[in-house]
């Protein structure tokens, strides 16, 4: 496991071999553990900024103000939440299966830090880059749900139960239409490291351009089922406020309620991350512009999330609730055959060698 | 974790240990630097198997369900059976004289792609096409018999 690094990091990297010269085990394992609490530290205000971000966008699509009392444009708002929720009694029933009902929240939240680790948020800032990146991610990805079922189980409550039931049977179709639909893109990259798929948009292109008709109904199929797999509506009838008070969290309280939360928004970071890698580019610049300039690279790649952030809180304020049996005629009916042509389409359209060429 | 997986009495709970132990697998995968086997691991094993296992727990088994306490003499027996196999496994493997890979290099998934498909020496491509031919009967199995029902309820 090789870690690429950035500047700062190589100063560490000096720092601490100047400390301890003979022992370079030491000095890796204080790098990983520094790596992995700034990932941590990451998470957190990512996970927190997210949250305050899909209260003002819903606040503005609902013509309110959004959280505005605490810190100047309510920005403190969220970080006096989690202080709350952290502080908070942790609530059980006596009838849960005490031990699973404790596992449970760990499994999301691990397998969305497991997939944070693979993104190059710049050229050098990518903890781990392994050479079948996209492969990894779904396969950690398809960890997380196991999590939400356990949840649903051990609370012995019947509507986290259903709730879980639905997320199962939910997660589990959608993941499919995801895997399938990043296919059709590694057709054109003919690589699954991360890295590389982006070494090929430096060159010619970012893929939605370069795949034009298929890499669009890709990208929509994507996105359909990347907002499917967060649980959030129009697919969030796991939680169905109306129907099942919460869902598969019902039971839970204080910080481990938080930690079912803060993995829903980390994955939707997550969904976002990879559209941005396998679609749009990554941490390149629009038309290179600023490519030579190494600190904006990370600056680019956060702004396309939130732009494909942003487009699924969209959806979530504007669409209604489906029925299960909406959702499931929607994947395996529509979307999965869809996308199973478009993978042959792209492979002609690759085979025949049609991808729109870069001009620039 | 293998061994609470089968003394557990609670049968979601053994399925998680279940899922630890297969994780764990994975684990040493990763260490060993084949990481497509290790994906390959986490996704069939945990994403699909144990999830497979774990809706079949929640659709037919209550919460305070417990399983039967087996026979005393049926442990032991099991006990000593599987010890036997660890056992036999031990010494087939300390007898064996392996040669230490000097460098671990990682496989392409590209070379794994050609090794299924080609024809030639070492070639995958009969194993492949027979596990293809055996999941397409399977799943023309499922769909029948999802189907034959539905008639017979018409009916």
């Amino acid at each position: 496991m090789n870690i690429p690094l950035l500047l700062p990091t190589e100063w560490v990297h000096e720092l601490l071999t100047g400390w301890m010269p003979n022992s370079a085990t030491a000095v890796s394992i204080i790098e990983m553990l520094l790596i992995a609490v700034a990932y941590l530290a990451f998470f957190a205000v990512a996970g927190l900024y997210l949250v305050l971000m899909e209260r003002k966008v819903a606040g503005w699509i609902q013509l309110r103000y959004g959280p505005n009392r605490v810190g100047p444009w309510g920005l403190f708002q969220t970080i006096a939440d989690a202080l709350k929720l952290v502080s908070k009694e942790l609530t059980g029933t006596i009838k849960a299966d005490k031990f699973l009902y404790n596992l449970a929240p760990y499994f999301p939240i691990v397998a969305a830090l497991i997939a944070l680790a693979v993104f190059p948020f710049s050229k050098s800032l990518q903890a781990f880059d392994i050479n079948i990146g996209l492969f990894f991610l779904t396969a950690v990805s398809s960890i997380g749900v196991i999590g939400i079922l356990l949840g649903g189980w051990a609370s012995n409550n019947k509507f986290a139960l259903i709730g879980a039931m639905r997320s199962g049977v939910q997660v589990i179709s959608y993941e499919l239409s995801v895997g399938l639909s990043l296919l059709t893109m590694v057709l054109m990259t003919g690589s699954l490291q991360l890295s590389e798929i982006i070494e090929v948009q430096r060159t010619g292109g970012w893929l939605i351009y370069q795949g034009h008709i298929p890499a669009i109904i890709a990208f929509v199929i994507y996105m359909i089922a990347g907002t499917a797999e967060t649980n959030r509506a129009p697919f969030d009838l796991i939680e169905a406020e109306s129907e099942l008070g919460a869902g598969y969290h019902t039971e839970y309280s204080g910080m481990k309620f938080a930690y079912f939360f803060l993995a829903e928004f980390i994955n939707m970071f997550i969904i976002a991350a990879i559209a941005v890698t396998v679609f749009f580019g990554g941490w390149l610049s629009p038309f290179g512009i600023t490519d030579h300039i190494f600190w904006l690279q990370p600056v680019w790649f956060i702004l396309k999330v939130g732009m494909i952030i942003i487009l699924m809180m969209f959806f979530r304020w504007t669409y209604p609730r489906l029925r299960i049996d909406q959702v499931l005629t929607l994947e395996w009916k529509y979307l999965l055959p869809l996308n199973l042509m478009n993978i042959v389409l792209m492979a002609i359209i690759v085979w025949l060698g049609w991808t729109l060429p870069w001009p620039f | 974790m293998a061994i609470a997986s089968v003394t557990s009495k609670k049968i979601l709970r053994a399925v998680i240990y279940l899922l630890l132990s297969l994780l764990g697998i994975a684990a040493i995968y990763f260490m060993m630097d084949y990481n497509f086997l290790g994906a390959l691991q986490m996704a069939v094993y945990g994403g699909g198997i144990i999830i497979l296992f774990i809706f079949a727990v929640l659709l037919v088994h209550h919460i305070e369900g417990e399983l039967e306490e087996p026979p005393t003499a049926r442990k032991i027996g099991m006990a000593v059976l599987s010890l036997l196999g660890l056992g036999i496994t031990l010494a087939t493997i300390y007898a064996h004289d392996f040669k230490v890979a000097i460098a671990s290099e990682s496989f392409d998934i590209k070379d794994i792609g050609r090794g299924l498909l080609s024809y030639g020496d070492g070639g995958y491509i009969l194993p492949f096409e027979l596990i293809s031919v055996l999941l397409l009967a399977a799943m023309i199995g499922a769909i029948i018999i999802a189907k034959g029902q539905k008639k017979s309820v018409n009916k």
